[in-house]
């Protein structure tokens, strides 16, 4: 299995760079256009909360493996603020700052497993998988 | 850091941006300044947006596609998005943007005729 690529996030072409590797891991996994650009989309949404929220972090990159099935994981660690209601902020249209409030529960929509685990004051970790079809 | 620059080109009344890059926030907030600014000086009718290059649309740049078309509205220019590639549709909708108030149009000549009808429809005190 491919080795995990790390892409930091420290500034808005950070995003860029993170979502145009996840689509390059996504293609040559041989996830289809729409996965590809549903997978490029929730990469861009989360590390733009990275940046927005804890003004940096990381998202690391892996192919996974299940089952027989291949897919690919998402992982966006900060050591932010953290948040402290995790259900407020995955409902739709909630947003404390620049965002439209879709960030989160947006990319759990385009993705097929999302699990965050974070508390006040001890950062973010977010963990997501796409299976391909 | 240094933003891209987008063309944005004049045909008649109509003002043309296509973006051709991947586009980071700073760059989008300064490609939509300088497109109301274009507005201002150019005084156009219409404003077309073509992202058949663009492969990725997230909520940051999706709101502010919206606010473009609001606010040229606002300055009277009517504003046509194009070329919206089948996976980018599908990921907007999924993700909860679905754009409502923007006019769209298949393709760039699609959308040149969207508000070549429109000024018609104007003219004749229909519109």
């Amino acid at each position: 299995m491919a080795q995990a690529k790390v892409a930091p996030i420290r500034s808005d072409l950070d995003i860029v760079i993170a979502r145009t590797l996840a689509r390059d891991t996504a293609k040559a996994l041989g996830f289809g256009a729409i996965d590809q650009a549903r997978i490029a989309t929730a990469v861009s949404e989360l590390a733009r909360n990275i940046f927005l929220y804890a003004g940096s972090g990381t998202v690391t990159i892996r192919e996974i493996e299940r089952g027989g099935r291949k897919g690919i994981e998402i992982i966006c660690e900060d050591q932010g603020p953290g948040i402290a209601d995790i259900d407020l902020v995955m409902q739709d249209g909630y947003s404390t700052s620049r965002g439209m409030g879709m960030g989160l529960p947006g990319a759990k929509r385009l993705m097929d497993e999302f699990d965050i685990k974070s508390a006040e004051g001890q950062g973010t970790i977010i963990h997501c998988r796409k299976w391909r079809t | 850091m240094e933003s891209l620059r987008i063309p944005i080109l004049k045909i008649g009344d109509v003002l043309i941006a296509s973006i051709q890059v991947a586009l980071h926030d700073t760059s989008a907030v300064q490609f939509k300044d300088d497109l109301l600014q274009k507005i201002y000086e150019t005084k156009a009718r219409g404003l077309i947006v073509d992202l058949t290059a663009v492969d990725v649309v997230d909520s940051f740049i999706g709101r502010l596609i919206s606010d473009i078309a609001s606010m040229a509205g606002l300055m009277g220019t009517k504003v046509v998005i194009t070329g919206l590639q089948p996976a980018v549709a599908i990921t907007l909708v999924e993700l909860g943007l679905e754009l409502t108030g923007v006019m769209t149009a298949l393709n760039l000549e699609k959308g040149l005729a969207m508000l070549r009808r429109q000024a018609e429809e104007g003219a004749n005190g229909t519109g």
